[in-house]
C-alpha cells in the first residue's frame, strides 16, 4: 500500500481541526455568556449572578487551556504539512496570522489569568473589565483567522508575483484583503454559530439542574439567559446564512452548486430538501425540492439561471455528494436548533419552560446538535473549496510539505488520534465532575432545598449528564 | 533600518521574550519532581498557573511572525524538523493539560501520573528547543529548492543534543531562581540549593557549548569581525552570567532573576548574531540556504507587520506587567488554584 502524502496530511488536518473546533466555538459563545452576567451582576447587585459567572468561569477555563493546547498545533501545521502552501500565501495569511498574536492571543491570556485566578486579588470592576477583554480576545482571534480563511476561498488584494522563481501570492492592498468578498459574512457566521453554541452548552448543563431539581434559582436564570441567548442568535443564522450563499452563489459557482446538488444549469432551479446527488447519474435523486426556490434566494427572481455542476471541468469540482450532505446536514441541525431555542424562549413566559420535561430534555440534547452544526458547516466550506486550498490558484494536492514522507504523516495522525482520543475522554470527565459539583451555594447546606435533596436520593448516581451523552 | 533586518531583531525579540517566560515555566516542569508532597507539587504548579499561558503565547506569536515575515524559512523548518514538530507539539499539549487536570481528583495514581507527565513535557519542550537552536548553528542538509533533504536521525547530532542539554540546565537554573522568589520556609530553603547545582550544571555545559561551538561552528563568530559592537552582547552575557552567582551569595534573589533573565536574553541574541543574514543555513548545497534576503516576505507586508507590532507591542507589555505585578508575591493555595 502507498501511503499518499496529500491523503493523509488532509486527514491530519481534519483531524486535528475537528478536535479543535470543539472548543473556540464554547469559549466564545460562553465568553459572551460570562460578560452577561458578570455584567448583570454589576447592574443589578444581585449576587446570584456573580455565582454563576465563578462558577461557568470554572467551565470556561478548562475549554479554554484544550482550546490553547490544540491550537498550537493547528499553527505549526501549516508548516509541518502545507509547506508548499505556506510559501505560497505565506506573505498573505501570515500577517493575518500574526495580528491574531498580536491582538487577540496576549490579550485573551493575559486576562484570562485575572478571569480565572484574580476573583480574590482584584477589585470586581477589575474583575469585570478582565472578562470583557478575555471575550473580546476570542472575538479578534475568530475575526484574524475567518479573514485567514476567507482569503483561501475568496482571494483578493494580492498579486501573484515570482519569487526566486516559485510563484507565490503578495498583498497589494492589506484592507482588500481583510474585506475580502466573503469575510465579514463569513465572520457573522461563525460568531452566531459560537453564540448559539455558547448558549446551547449553558442551557444544556443548566436545563439538567432543573430536570434534577438542583441549585433552584441559579439554575433557571442561567436558563433563562442562555435560553434567550441562544434564540436571538439562532435567529439571526438564517439570515447570514442566506447572504453568505449568495456570495458564495457569485464568487465560488462550483461550490454553491455542489451544496445544492445542481448538476444542470437551469432557470427556475429548485432548493432541494433533501436527497442523495448521484455523480453517475448526474442528478439528485429521492429527492424533495422546492421549484424555482433556489433562483430566487440567489438572484431575488424564480426565472433568473443559477449555474450549475456542468458548467465546470470535471477537475475543478469539488465532491458533490460530501458538500450536498454536509451543508444540508447542517441546514437541518441549525433549523431544528432555533426551533429548540424558539419555543424554550416563548415558554420562558411565566416559566412554564421549567416544568416542562420534554422541552428540557431537548434543551440537554441540544448543546450536540449545535457542536455538530458547527463541525459539519466548516466541513462543508472546506469540502465545497475543493479541489482548491485557495480558490482558483493553488490545488490541494499541490500544498503539501515534498520533504514530509507518507510514513511520517501517518506516524503523526497515529499520535494525535491516540492523545485527542484521550484528551477527549478526559476533558468528558472532568467537566463531568464540574457539572456535578455544580455552582457553590450561597448558605443552603442542601442543594436546591427539599425538592433537589429528594431528588438526589432518588437517583443516587447523581445522574451524570455526560454519562447520558456518551449512552446516546 | 531596513524591514529585513527589522523583522530579523523583532523575531529575535519574540524568541528572547519566549525563552524568559516559558523558560522559568519550563524549568519549574523540569524541578517538579524535586517537590516532596502534594502540598509542594501544587505550589509549584501554582506558581505559574496563572502565567504560563500568557508566556506559551510568545511562541505561539513567534511561529505567526516566521511565518508572515519569513514564509520560505517557517516552510522550510518546520517541514524538515517534522517528527521533532509532533515530538513538540505532543509535549506542548500534555503539559498544558497536565496542569489542568491534576488537582482535579484525589486519586494518588490520578496525581503521580499527570506529575509526570507535566515533568516530562518540561523537559522533553527544553531539550527540544535547544536542539533545534543546536541544529540551525550546524546547518541542516537542504536542497536548493529549500527542502529538506536528511531524515529524523540526522537531526539527533551529539552537538545538538548538547545544546539541548544546556538549555534544559538553563531554564532549571532560571525556574529554581523563580521558584525561590514564590516559595517560603523549608522549601525554599531546599530550592536555594538547587539554584547553585542547576548553576553550576548550567555553567559547566555552558563552558564546554561555547567551545565545541567556536571549533565546530567558525561561522559563528564571523560578523563579529565585520560588527564588533557585536562583543557589547559577549560583554553583557559574560557580566550577567557573573552577577548570577554573585546575587545568590549576597541572597538577593530578585537580583539574581533579573540576572538569569538577563543571559537568556543575551544567549539569544548571541545566537542571531551567529546567524545573520541567514535564517537557517543548508549544509548541501549553498543555494538552499535561507537568508533574510531569499525568504522574505514583500517589503509591502513587512511595512504592514511592522505596524501591527507597532500598535499590538504596548498593550502586550502592558499586559504581561498588569499580571505579573497581579500575581506577584508568595504563592498561595486557595479554591481557585490547580
Amino acid at each position: 500500500m502507498t501511503l499518499d502524502p496529500v491523503v493523509l496530511a488532509r486527514v491530519q488536518f481534519a483531524l486535528t481541526v475537528m478536535f479543535h473546533y470543539l472548543f473556540p466555538p464554547l469559549s466564545i459563545g460562553l465568553g459572551a455568556l460570562l460578560v452577561m452576567m458578570e455584567g448583570a451582576y454589576h447592574w443589578t447587585g444581585d449576587e446570584e449572578w456573580e455565582r454563576l459567572a465563578r462558577f461557568w468561569t470554572k467551565v470556561f477555563a478548562v475549554n479554554f487551556a484544550l482550546g490553547v493546547a490544540t491550537g498550537i498545533v493547528m499553527e505549526f501545521q501549516f508548516g509541518t504539512n502545507w509547506s508548499t502552501y505556506s510559501r505560497f500565501v505565506g506573505d498573505v495569511f501570515g500577517s493575518a496570522l500574526a495580528a491574531e498574536g498580536v491582538f487577540a492571543f496576549f490579550l485573551e491570556s493575559g486576562f484570562l489569568a485575572v478571569l480565572v485566578f484574580g476573583w480574590d486579588r482584584v477589585s470586581k470592576r477589575a474583575h469585570f473589565f478582565a472578562t470583557v477583554m478575555v471575550a473580546l480576545g476570542a472575538t479578534f482571534s475568530a475575526v484574524w483567522i475567518v479573514i485567514a480563511n476567507s482569503w483561501q476561498q475568496t482571494p483578493a488584494g494580492f498579486a501573484l508575483v515570482a519569487h526566486h522563481g516559485v510563484m507565490r501570492a503578495e498583498i497589494t492592498d492589506f484592507w482588500a484583503m481583510v474585506f475580502n468578498p466573503s469575510s465579514v459574512q463569513r465572520l457573522v457566521h461563525v460568531m452566531l454559530g459560537a453564540y448559539a453554541t455558547g448558549a446551547a452548552f449553558v442551557a444544556s448543563v443548566s436545563a439538567y439542574y432543573v430536570l434534577k431539581g438542583r441549585h433552584g434559582n441559579l439554575a433557571r436564570k442561567s436558563l433563562a439567559l442562555s435560553v434567550l441567548f441562544g434564540a436571538a442568535a439562532c435567529l439571526a443564522i438564517p439570515a447570514s446564512g442566506d447572504t453568505q450563499a449568495r456570495t458564495v452563489a457569485r464568487t465560488q459557482p462550483a461550490k454553491l452548486a455542489a451544496f445544492e446538488g445542481l448538476y444542470r444549469t437551469q432557470a427556475r432551479a429548485p432548493l432541494s430538501l433533501i436527497g442523495w446527488p448521484d455523480d453517475a447519474r448526474r442528478e439528485t435523486r429521492f429527492g424533495v425540492a422546492i421549484p424555482g426556490l433556489l433562483s430566487f434566494l440567489v438572484h431575488g427572481r424564480v426565472d433568473a439561471p443559477v449555474t450549475g455542476l456542468d458548467a465546470f471541468k470535471a477537475e475543478d469540482l469539488p465532491p458533490v455528494a460530501a458538500s450536498f450532505l454536509l451543508y444540508h446536514a447542517m441546514v437541518a441541525l441549525g433549523v431544528l436548533l432555533a426551533a429548540l431555542f424558539a419555543v424554550s424562549a416563548w415558554r420562558l413566559r411565566g416559566g412554564r419552560l421549567f416544568g416542562d420535561r420534554l422541552l428540557l430534555r431537548a434543551l440537554v440534547a441540544g448543546v450536540g446538535a449545535a457542536t455538530a452544526a458547527n463541525q459539519l458547516g466548516w466541513c462543508a466550506a472546506e469540502v465545497g473549496r475543493q479541489p482548491w486550498i485557495v480558490y482558483g490558484l493553488l490545488r490541494t494536492k499541490d500544498a503539501v510539505s515534498p520533504s514530509v514522507p507518507g510514513r511520517d504523516i501517518l506516524a503523526s495522525i497515529v499520535m494525535f488520534g491516540v492523545v485527542y482520543a484521550l484528551l477527549f475522554v478526559l476533558w468528558l470527565g472532568l467537566l463531568d465532575a464540574k457539572i456535578r459539583r455544580g455552582p457553590e451555594e450561597a448558605e443552603a447546606p442542601r442543594p436546591g432545598g427539599f425538592l433537589g435533596a429528594a431528588a438526589e436520593l432518588a437517583d443516587p448516581s447523581g445522574g451524570s449528564l455526560t454519562g447520558e451523552e456518551e449512552g446516546r | 533600518m531596513n524591514l529585513r533586518v527589522l523583522w530579523f531583531v523583532l523575531l529575535g525579540v519574540l524568541l528572547a521574550g519566549y525563552a524568559v517566560l516559558d523558560g522559568f515555566d519550563l524549568g519549574v516542569g523540569i524541578l517538579h519532581p524535586g517537590a516532596r508532597d502534594d502540598r509542594e507539587r501544587r505550589i509549584f504548579m501554582n506558581s505559574i498557573g496563572p502565567l504560563w499561558d500568557g508566556n506559551e503565547v510568545w511562541l505561539v506569536t513567534f511561529g505567526g511572525a516566521l511565518f508572515a515575515a519569513f514564509p520560505e524559512a517557517y516552510a522550510t523548518a518546520f517541514s524538515a524538523f517534522y517528527p521533532a514538530f509532533m515530538i513538540l507539539l505532543c509535549a506542548l499539549i500534555f503539559r498544558a493539560v497536565s496542569m489542568e487536570f491534576r488537582s482535579k481528583r484525589d486519586s494518588r495514581v490520578w496525581r503521580r501520573a499527570w506529575d509526570g507527565a507535566f515533568f516530562l513535557s518540561s523537559l522533553t519542550a527544553a531539550v527540544l528547543f535547544g536542539a533545534a537552536v543546536g541544529d540551525s548553528m550546524l546547518g541542516i542538509p537542504l536542497t536548493a529548492a529549500h527542502e529538506y533533504a536528511g531524515g529524523f536521525w540526522d537531526l539527533l547530532r551529539p552537538y545538538a543534543l548538547l545544546v539541548g542539554a544546556l538549555n534544559a540546565a538553563m531554564f532549571a537554573m532560571h525556574g529554581a531562581i523563580y521558584l525561590h522568589l514564590k516559595t517560603e520556609g523549608e522549601l525554599q530553603r531546599r530550592v536555594r540549593r538547587w539554584m547553585w547545582h542547576s548553576f553550576g550544571v548550567f555553567l559547566t555545559l555552558y563552558l564546554l557549548t561555547t567551545i565545541v561551538t567556536l571549533i565546530r561552528v567558525p561561522r559563528a563568530i564571523a560578523n563579529f569581525a565585520e560588527m564588533p559592537w557585536l562583543w557589547g552582547l559577549v560583554v553583557a552575557e559574560v557580566l550577567a552570567l557573573a552577577n548570577i552567582p554573585r546575587s545568590l551569595y549576597l541572597r538577593r534573589s530578585g537580583q539574581a532573576f533579573v540576572s538569569s533573565t538577563a543571559a537568556i536574553a543575551a544567549l539569544v541574541a548571541l545566537f542571531g548574531a551567529a546567524l545573520y543574514p541567514n535564517l537557517i543555513v543548508s549544509s548541501l548545497d549553498p543555494a538552499g540556504t535561507l537568508t533574510i534576503a531569499n525568504a522574505a516576505s514583500s517589503q509591502r507586508t513587512l511595512g504592514i507587520m511592522a505596524f501591527i507590532a507597532a500598535a499590538g507591542l504596548p498593550f502586550v507589555l502592558a499586559y504581561t506587567a498588569i499580571i505579573y505585578w497581579v500575581f506577584r508575591g508568595k504563592v498561595e493555595l486557595g479554591k481557585f488554584s490547580y
